[in-house]
């Protein structure tokens, strides 16, 4: 009788050793990924001596990073804060022109079903093919000529600058609204008409809230490449402008103090620092969002 | 009957040219009509608003302000007079359809002031300078006088020039080893992270998260790693003597053709891969599960599984993600003029000296990308006429690749 074992199943959990190694190899890539941002992050916070004498070692007091941080701002030909007050105006304010015009565009590309809606829509896509290396030289001299015909400069000034990304966001955005809003029922729309709704009121009161989700993917899509963005602004507001951007200030910051590393790579961390946060809050909705767009 | 008869007359009616023709010209001058009013009443419009204060100092100067936007809107104003004048009954049509009281004169109003923004700033910003670059490339426009027509002496000019077959050569070259190197990187980190394993999750976003710094600000940060970090890990000269040549500086970015051309290709693969491993995520997840258990049932090891069953099935991702790397290392830019500036200089190889019968081994930039050394000949030397000549090259190019790039897309998806 004892040598019958009670028929107990085994609760101790299986060890699985590949999985173990997978997930020890797993944050060893993470380890090699984040390397660089450690080594920005360690070295923002030393004197440019320590940073040459050796790039590896840990700083002796976080601190540092605050002075470093002071002495950028007070730098005034640098011109930090206004430059991240610059980008941050540029970008929101684009992404709302480019999102609402080219939602617009797209509505009544959709929903007019003629042949002029299909060529004005190839005409958009065709955009999408012309890099940007092929308009820059052209589109500078045709802004001084527009400034000098206009009385208006369209060069170093808000309205140039986000006139050019509403024109440069449209073709990728008016493709991506006009995709989605193929799928949205047009009998809200004819519902709403009946009910005694406006054109202009049907677009802004229904059809906009429900083209929520595209419009998120384009926020994410193109606030990327605006804030990022180097070559568009340093042509159109010029390097030494009055609207200079984020990433303007940094290359300026580069070219003045050569080989002043624990300034540069501050300025680095500030400006990647917005980005990394906002990534936290709608990691989820980025992800999507860039993948989607990758896919068109 | 009478249905299909309708039908037919309407394909008829369709298809005189004529009437096409006629079409086209009035959507053209309703679109004229359209830029003028919105053009006039736009601009009266936003100056009676904004000068708005003005009045109760002077009203005066609110006129004048005013006239100013009237002004500016004459020349419309008077080519619509002229066009009012010699085509009456037309004007009155157009202006019938577009200004009339009908549900249709509302739709068509909707449809150009909804469709203007969005086209006007396209147009203005993008398809024009793309033709004036058209003309610009046949000008030897030096930015200060007024450009003068020299036919294709740019392209002439360009293509009698080694240094712009070699910036192509060393384009491709990069472009070839960017797409393996990334493609390879992000299909790897994409099965590792479609285990299933506790971190993956963290994985994912770690891997994701160099594609958030921007192309500039990640050329600073390397630029810094390679002159000052890698030097003090010191394994990498290791890595790089099995590579390239040997360092001359401890720093690859500055020695040599092949250890900055890696050192590029490190770190745009570093900066892509996680975009790209997403697209292959969402591939392998849609891979039926139903497969791989039967697979798993039939005895299959993971290799045999990822032979038969993951390979073939993300071959769509596949182009997908190779179109996009494809279009990205040709356009790469900012990285590496942050990073290189056009790079290290160094003697231009022996079968390019043979190919164009020089006689000495000249000193050119290794890593003179083409949108770099577009940049560079534009606005460094100032040779706008060529720069531009040689961005229409480019133009050409990738819009080759591109279409043969779809093509074959279009041709794997007939197979699948």
């Amino acid at each position: 009788m004892e040598n019958v074992k009670p028929m107990v199943k085994d609760n101790r959990k299986k060890i699985d050793v590949p999985k173990i190694l997978l997930t020890l190899f797993g944050l060893f890539l993470l380890f090699i990924f984040f390397l660089p941002f450690v080594l920005v992050i360690i070295n923002a916070a030393k004197e440019n001596i320590a940073i040459i004498s050796d790039p590896l070692a840990m700083p002796e007091t976080f601190g540092q990073i605050f002075k470093n941080i002071g002495e950028i701002l007070d730098n005034t030909s640098v011109r930090y804060v206004r430059s991240f007050f610059n980008s941050l105006v540029i970008t929101t304010l684009s992404l709302f022109l480019i999102g609402v015009s080219s939602g617009m565009a797209a509505w009544v590309l959709v929903r007019r079903k003629t042949k002029m809606s299909f060529f004005i829509f190839m005409f958009f896509l065709s955009g999408m093919v012309i890099p940007f290396q092929v308009v820059m030289i052209p589109l500078v001299r045709l802004l001084t000529i527009l400034g000098r015909t206009t009385g208006i400069p369209f060069k170093d000034s808000l309205h140039g600058i986000l006139l050019a990304y509403m024109g440069f966001g449209a073709p990728l955005s008016v493709f991506l609204f006009h995709g989605f809003i193929k799928s949205v029922p047009v009998d809200v729309e004819e519902a709403a008409i009946i009910d005694g709704c406006s054109k202009p009121q049907v677009f802004f009161k229904i059809v906009l809230p429900l083209l929520k989700p595209i419009f998120v993917t384009l926020l994410v899509l193109n606030g990327m490449w605006i804030w990022n963005d180097y070559l568009l602004p340093s042509l159109v507001i010029g390097t030494a402008g009055d609207f200079q951007t984020l990433p303007m200030a940094v290359q300026f910051l580069v070219g003045s103090f050569l080989r002043q590393w624990d300034l540069i790579l501050t300025s680095v961390l500030m400006a990647a620092i917005p980005v990394v946060i906002a990534f936290f809050f709608a990691q989820k909705y980025i992800i999507r969002g860039m993948t989607s767009g990758a896919i068109k | 009957m009478a249905e299909v008869h309708g039908q037919d007359q309407g394909k008829s009616f369709d298809k005189g040219i004529g009437l096409v023709g006629f079409k086209l010209l009035f959507y053209i001058l309703m679109l004229i009509t359209v830029t003028y009013t919105s053009l006039y009443t736009g601009v009266t419009f936003v100056l009676k608003i904004v000068f708005l204060p003005v009045k109760y100092f002077s009203v005066n100067a609110y006129e004048k302000v005013l006239e100013f936007g009237r002004s500016l809107t004459k020349p419309f104003s008077k080519f619509v007079d002229a066009f009012k004048e010699r085509f009456p009954h037309m004007a009155e049509a157009l202006s019938e359809t577009f200004h009339g009281d009908g549900d249709k004169a509302e739709g068509n109003r909707v449809f150009f002031y909804f469709l203007f923004p969005a086209l006007f700033s396209f147009v203005l910003m993008v398809i024009v300078p793309f033709l004036l670059g058209i003309y610009y490339s046949l000008t030897d426009f030096g930015g200060v006088s007024d450009p003068d027509f020299v036919r294709f002496e740019n392209y002439k000019e360009i293509f009698e020039d080694f240094r712009y077959y070699y910036s192509f050569y060393r384009t491709a070259l990069y472009s070839i080893l960017n797409i393996i190197a990334i493609n390879v990187v992000a299909f790897s980190l994409a099965i590792l992270v479609t285990q299933k394993l506790k971190i993956k999750n963290l994985m994912r976003a770690g891997f994701f998260m160099p594609n958030l710094i921007g192309g500039l600000v990640l050329g600073y940060i390397f630029q810094f790693i390679y002159s000052q970090a890698v030097k003090a890990i010191g394994a990498w000269d290791l890595i790089v003597t099995i590579f390239g040549e040997p360092i001359m500086q401890q720093n690859m970015l500055t020695s040599g053709a092949s250890n900055s051309m890696i050192a590029i290709i490190i770190v745009i693969t570093w900066q892509y891969a996680g975009y790209i491993m997403m697209i292959y995520i969402a591939a392998i997840q849609n891979i039926p599960q139903q497969l791989v258990e039967a697979s798993k049932i039939d005895g299959a090891n993971a290799f045999q599984r990822l032979k038969t069953i993951t390979l073939p099935l993300v071959a769509q991702a596949f182009t997908v993600a190779m179109f996009l790397t494809l279009t990205t290392s040709f356009k790469q830019f900012d990285t590496v003029f942050a990073m290189t500036g056009g790079g290290p200089t160094d003697k231009l190889p022996g079968f390019f000296v043979n190919m164009f019968g020089l006689t000495t081994q000249p000193p050119v930039p290794t890593l003179d990308l083409m949108a770099v050394n577009i940049y560079n000949e534009a606005f460094a030397f100032s040779n706008f006429g060529v720069g531009q000549a040689k961005a229409i090259i480019f133009f050409v190019i990738l819009l080759v690749i591109s279409l043969v790039q779809v093509y074959y897309n279009k041709r794997r998806e007939v197979e699948l």
